[in-house]
C-alpha cells in the first residue's frame, strides 16, 4: 500500500523551489517534465566528488583515481539495480536519452538494418525517437510506419497488431508521452514486437522518473533515460540493453576508453560497458545520477507514482472547470504527471509568460512532439507537469493564473 | 499592468488591421518560428517605382508574434522597398514600444525577418537579416 509522501519534508530538499522568481514572488515549478529540480543530496554529492575525489577514471592507480572510478562504477550498479537490469555490463552511460537513442540508431540500426527493412515508430514520439530514424530512413532506405494515436491520446493497438503483419525489425516507442502523459502498455507492446522477431527499443526519459520500471519483467531489448528528469544533472543518461545485442554491436564513437588495445593500424574494442564509452565521461554527473537514484529510492517509487496521481487528477479536475480550456491526453489514470492544455484565444507562449510574472513555470510549444500537435491541428500546447514536490497548492496557484490569462485577453 | 502585454499589443492581437492575403501580389513569403511553430506569411504589392502600395500578413502564433506584424505591415505601406531593406530590430521593438527577452524577441522579429526576406527574394528567413 503506498504511503503519502511527506511533502514538506521532500521540498526541504529543494532550495530552488524557496527562491523568488522576482521580488515577493515565490516559484512554481510546474514544468518538471522538461527537467526534475535536483534535491541538495545530489547538489552536495557532485560539489564533495569535485572537492574531494576528483581524478581521471579507469586508468590511474593513485588514490583519488581509484576513488573516482569506485564512485563511477558505483553508480552504473545502483542505476542498474533501479530498473532491475540483469549486470551493470547491461547500463551504457550517455549524454541523455537523445545520445541513447542515437547509439541504438548508429550501432546496431546501422548493422543490421538495410534498404526496405521496416522501423515501426508511434505518432507521440519525442523528435528524439524520429529524427534518428528520418536520418537513417535518407542514408539507408529504411521504410518507417507508425503506431497512430487515438483522439483520446492511446496509441492503437490493432492497427500495431496489422503493421506487424510486415515483419519489422525494430519497434521504438515511448513508455510515457511527455505531452499526453500517457502511460503506454510497454510489456504488452513489447511481447507483441518479440513475437514476429522484432528489437523492441523503449524511450524511457519520462517512464524511469515516475515510474517503477523493471527492464527485465518489460524483457525489453534496449532502454534509454536521461538522469535530468529524475532528480540528477544533466549531461548524462544511459542506455539499458541486453548483453547479448549489446556484445554484438560495433562501437559507436571511438576514442580512449572503449579500446581494449590499439595499434597505429587498428583497435580492439573493449568490453561492456566501455565499448561504448569513448573518451573522459561526465564522471561528476555520474556521481550525482546515482545520488538521484539513491534519493528515489529511499523514498519509493510506488509512494511517488501514488503522490503524483492524486495531483494529476487534481489538476485535470480543476482545469476542466476553466471555461475554454481543453486538456490533450487520456484520463488521470492512464497518464502520468502531465497536463497539457489550450485556453481558447490566447496562445501557449502568451499564457505562459503571463504566468510566469506570477512565479508559475509551464512549458509553451509544441514541446520537441511537432507531429502529435499536427495530428491535433495545434500548433502548441501549454503544458503543466508534476513531480514528487509538487502541490494541491501549487495546481491552485495555476488555475488562478490561467484565470488571470483569460481576464487579461477577455 | 505590465509592459508586455500593453493595451496596444493586445489590441492588435485580437483585431488587426492589415490580416489576410492580396491576391494579385508581387511579393509573397512565409516561414515558421522554428521554436514555438509561429508561422507568419506576408504579401506585398509594389508599384513601378519599388513603393509598396498595399501590404497583409496572415499566420498564427502568439501575441506577440501577431500583433508585431500587424504593426510592422501597417507602418511600411507607402514605404519604398529601398527603406524595408535597412529596417532592423530596433526600429520593430520602438514600433512594439516594449522590451523582450531572448525568447520572445524571436516571436517579435519573426515578421520583419519574412518581410525582409520576401524583399530580398530570399529563401529562408535568417536571423542575420535583423540584426
Amino acid at each position: 500500500m503506498p504511503m503519502s509522501l511527506n511533502i514538506k519534508e521532500i521540498r526541504k530538499d529543494f532550495p530552488i523551489l524557496e527562491r523568488e522568481t522576482q521580488s515577493g514572488v515565490r516559484l512554481t515549478y510546474l514544468d518538471s517534465t522538461a527537467t526534475s529540480q535536483k534535491p541538495l543530496q545530489v547538489i552536495e554529492a557532485m560539489n564533495d566528488y569535485y572537492r574531494r575525489s576528483n581524478a581521471n577514471i579507469h586508468r590511474g592507480v593513485h588514490t583519488l583515481a581509484e576513488e573516482a572510478t569506485a564512485m563511477y562504477e558505483g553508480a552504473r550498479e545502483k542505476i542498474a539495480k533501479f530498473i532491475n537490469a540483469s549486470s551493470p555490463r547491461e547500463i551504457i552511460y550517455t549524454r541523455n536519452t537523445t545520445e541513447s537513442i542515437n547509439l541504438v540508431a548508429y550501432s546496431w540500426a546501422r548493422a543490421n538494418l538495410k534498404q526496405g527493412d521496416l522501423v515501426i515508430l508511434t505518432e507521440m514520439e519525442h523528435h528524439s525517437n524520429l529524427v534518428p530514424w528520418h536520418m537513417l530512413q535518407a542514408e539507408r532506405g529504411i521504410e518507417l510506419d507508425f503506431i497512430p494515436v487515438t483522439d483520446d491520446g492511446l496509441l492503437d493497438l490493432e492497427v500495431y497488431k496489422a503493421l506487424l503483419k510486415r515483419t519489422p525489425k525494430l519497434v521504438s516507442f515511448t513508455h510515457m508521452s511527455n505531452v499526453l502523459g500517457t502511460i503506454n502498455p510497454a510489456g504488452e507492446i513489447i511481447r507483441l514486437g518479440h513475437e514476429v522477431g522484432a528489437i523492441m527499443l523503449v524511450d524511457g526519459a519520462q517512464s524511469v522518473p515516475h515510474l517503477k520500471v523493471d527492464v527485465q519483467a518489460l524483457d525489453a531489448d534496449f532502454y534509454a533515460f536521461s538522469a535530468h528528469k529524475m532528480c540528477g544533472p544533466t549531461g548524462i543518461g544511459a542506455l539499458h540493453g541486453k548483453s547479448a545485442l549489446l556484445e554484438a554491436m560495433p562501437p559507436f564513437m571511438g576514442g580512449g576508453d572503449m579500446i581494449k588495445e590499439v595499434k597505429l593500424r587498428s583497435f580492439r574494442p573493449n568490453t561492456l560497458p566501455h565499448k561504448f564509452e569513448a573518451g573522459t565521461p561526465a564522471i561528476a554527473e555520474a556521481v550525482g545520477f546515482g545520488v538521484a537514484v539513491d534519493y528515489l529510492t529511499k523514498i519509493g517509487m510506488d509512494d511517488i507514482a501514488a503522490h503524483e496521481h492524486e495531483i494529476t487528477s487534481y489538476a485535470l479536475e480543476r482545469l476542466e472547470e476553466i471555461p475554454g480550456v481543453k486538456l490533450f491526453g487520456p484520463s488521470a489514470d492512464k497518464k502520468g504527471g502531465v497536463a497539457a492544455f489550450t485556453l481558447e484565444g490566447v496562445h501557449p507562449h502568451d499564457v505562459a509568460q503571463i504566468l510566469d510574472r506570477d512565479g508559475i513555470a509551464v512549458r509553451a510549444g509544441h514541446h520537441c512532439a511537432q507531429p502529435l500537435h499536427e495530428k491535433f491541428s495545434i500548433p502548441a500546447t501549454s503544458r503543466a507537469s508534476f513531480y514528487l514536490y509538487s502541490t494541491k497548492e501549487e495546481v491552485d496557484l495555476l488555475v488562478n493564473g490561467l484565470y488571470k490569462v483569460k481576464e487579461m485577453f477577455g | 499592468m505590465d509592459d508586455l502585454y500593453r493595451e496596444v499589443i493586445i489590441e492588435h492581437y485580437k483585431n488587426p488591421g492589415y490580416r489576410g492575403k492580396l491576391d494579385p501580389h508581387d511579393i509573397s513569403f512565409a516561414d515558421n518560428n522554428p521554436l514555438c511553430g509561429d508561422h507568419i506569411q506576408i504579401d506585398l504589392r509594389v508599384d513601378a517605382g519599388g513603393v509598396v502600395t498595399d501590404a497583409r500578413f496572415d499566420g498564427h502564433g502568439c501575441a506577440i508574434s501577431q500583433a508585431s506584424a500587424d504593426l510592422l505591415i501597417e507602418s511600411v505601406i507607402g514605404k519604398p522597398l529601398e527603406e524595408i531593406k535597412k529596417l532592423n530590430k530596433d526600429d520593430l521593438l520602438e514600433l512594439l514600444g516594449i522590451e523582450l527577452g531572448p525568447v520572445r524577441l524571436k516571436c517579435a522579429l519573426l515578421s520583419l525577418k519574412v518581410l525582409k526576406a520576401g524583399v530580398y527574394g530570399l529563401g529562408e528567413a535568417s536571423d542575420s537579416l535583423v540584426e
